[in-house]
């Protein structure tokens, strides 16, 4: 195939332990390190096997939100993408407005395959992927633990609660990445210094058309309940005790 | 006054408790009528428990060969065409349900709340953000319509005993040729759902291996639990991935849950969170587990199984 698209979205860093802001405008990210979304690192990693395995010929990355995120798109440059391109804006952008602003960006492009991650680790929405497909008219193979492509179509192990399930979609099609997929490379020195050179494009959030009020409105953000300090027991004997004491054992 | 539509989950027999949970949100948003629908290519039995579930009013069976697998992309089409007029658009926040929700938001053209876990107000939810290390309050718009998925943890299943009418609908919406099911592998064998049990084994790294596994199954059986795992003793090839439980496992509630070497990573932490009382046993007595235990013991799991199935033989 031409092209595969992978989308990066940047997010603070999974071992980050987050706080929450005290008015409950949202949790700090002022001075957090940031990264990239890692189930999109996935998606990154199979796009670049899918090229390096000679079914692709190209595969670009894209991102949404400040120029910030070019870090995160030079990281990805460095991890072996072709190109990069930011849709820069300030703005909270919802999954749905995302999914049209990707949406522009295919139309432009007309990538065969676009892989993203079943989620982001901020918002945890787990929407993007779906409504992208959707809006495009075309199948979505979410959850994905094993990719295989074939002539026009792509077979997808997809990890459901019930086990594992196979599907098989006709391309162009959106994957959305589980864990299991793969384990992203690392990012050599070399790769670094040869990703400055790569082109990485800019285009300006209403050069795009897409109407990006919210729906929603987030109107506070709080750390969870904190569950009571639990007690330590001795041996099997006192841990039998307290659970027959508190009923869960007759 | 509003409408609630809620998506059936089912495994072609029998309808999966994340539909009663469903039901259960729905009533906390005291609408005026309740109405489920199953999708499958034989409805009958899947209809019959979800009618007899409290405070459901109708149940449209739409029963067609195509829906024998339950695929996102003719789901959606189908789902949207009957949802024209309802409020609330739910679906549970499973594999499923995430599935197949965002693409009927994307159809109306509306956005998705995600993981509802509380209803504060008709417009007004609660939903957990960062892997549950924030909660954050959300108003959706008055003037349309709502989709969201349904944290399955986050409630009880509604108690049986209604007796809703079961209509059969003939849907006109077209169905894309673009996405066919090949298989579904299934890793679980007799023991109780993970998520709806109400006690849990579960074994990490500590456990050692697949046979040492068996110990945990031994034990699960004599009490009659469901087993899982940490992510740390799937990707150890002990287990398969479909008893992960965790953050990007599943996220499960029961009574009791008991962590047998589970040192208590985070994204573990983040799925047991809702259990009612978490037992934790780890020979390391700084393991992070016993951080959010309600009941600790610091010891050798192959010590406690054989003399907790003993006391409780």
């Amino acid at each position: 195939m031409d092209k595969v698209m992978v989308c990066l979205k940047r997010v603070v860093d999974y071992n980050v332990r987050i706080r929450v802001k005290p008015d409950g405008s949202g949790v700090v990210t002022d001075g957090v390190k940031m990264s990239i979304n890692p189930f999109d690192e996935i998606a990154l990693e199979e796009a670049l096997r899918i090229r390096e395995q000679g079914q692709a010929a190209e595969v670009f990355v894209i991102s949404i939100g400040p120029s910030d995120c070019q870090q995160q798109l030079r990281t990805g440059l460095a991890m072996g993408a072709d190109r990069a391109i930011l849709i820069e804006t300030d703005l909270d952008i919802e999954p749905l407005t995302s999914a049209q602003l990707f949406l522009k960006i295919i139309e432009k492009e007309n990538p065969q395959l676009v892989i993203l991650g079943k989620q982001a680790i901020d918002d945890d929405c787990n929407q993007t992927g779906q409504m992208l497909a959707t809006l495009w008219n075309r199948p979505q193979a979410t959850f994905a633990s094993h990719l295989e492509l074939a002539d026009g179509t792509a077979t997808v192990t997809r990890e459901v609660d019930a086990g594992l399930e196979v599907i098989e979609v006709d391309l162009p099609a959106v994957v959305t990445t589980d864990l299991r997929l793969n384990e992203p490379r690392y990012v050599k020195l070399p790769d670094i210094m040869k990703a400055k050179k790569k082109p990485m494009e800019t285009i300006a959030l209403e050069e795009l058309g897409v109407n990006t009020t919210p729906s929603f409105e987030n109107t506070n953000v709080e750390a969870p309940p904190e569950r009571k300090k639990g007690v330590m027991v001795n041996d099997v004997g006192e841990l039998v005790e307290a659970l027959k004491q508190k009923g869960l054992l007759t | 006054m509003s409408k609630v539509l809620i998506l059936a989950e089912h495994d072609g027999t029998t309808l999966n408790p994340s539909t009663a949970k469903c039901v259960s949100c729905a009533a906390a948003l005291n609408a005026a009528s309740m109405d489920i629908a199953v999708f499958s290519d034989a409805c009958g039995p899947i209809a019959e428990q979800a009618a007899a579930l409290t405070g459901v009013n109708r149940v449209f069976t739409v029963e067609r060969a195509e829906n024998a697998h339950q695929l996102a992309a003719s789901l959606a089409p189908q789902f949207v065409e009957i949802a024209s007029g309802y409020d609330y658009l739910l679906g549970p926040s499973t594999t499923y349900g995430k599935d197949v929700m965002p693409r009927v938001a994307a159809l109306m053209g509306v956005g998705q709340i995600s993981d509802i876990m509380s209803v504060e107000g008709p417009n007004t939810f609660k939903r957990p953000i960062y892997a549950g290390n924030a909660i954050t309050t959300v108003k959706a718009p008055a003037n349309m319509p709502l989709v969201a998925t349904v944290r399955v943890a986050s409630y009880q299943a509604a108690e049986t005993g209604g007796s809703a009418s079961v209509e059969a609908l003939q849907l006109e919406a077209e169905l894309p040729g673009h996405t066919r099911f090949r298989e579904l592998r299934s890793g679980g064998g007799d023991r109780p759902d993970l998520q709806a049990a109400n006690v849990v084994l579960a074994g990490g790294r500590g456990v050692g291996s697949k046979e040492n596994f068996e110990l945990l199954y031994r034990l699960a059986d004599q009490l009659g639990a469901g087993v899982g795992a940490s992510r740390a003793a799937v990707d150890a090839g002990y287990v398969p991935n479909d008893m992960q439980v965790g953050q990007t496992g599943k996220i499960i509630s029961p009574d009791l849950y008991i962590a047998l070497g589970i040192s208590g990573a985070i994204q573990h932490l983040t799925g047991i969170k809702d259990a009612g009382t978490i037992v934790a046993v780890n020979k390391d007595a700084e393991a992070p587990i016993f951080e959010v235990a309600d009941i600790g013991l610091v010891a050798d799991l192959f010590d406690v199984i054989p003399e907790l199935e003993k006391r409780l033989g």
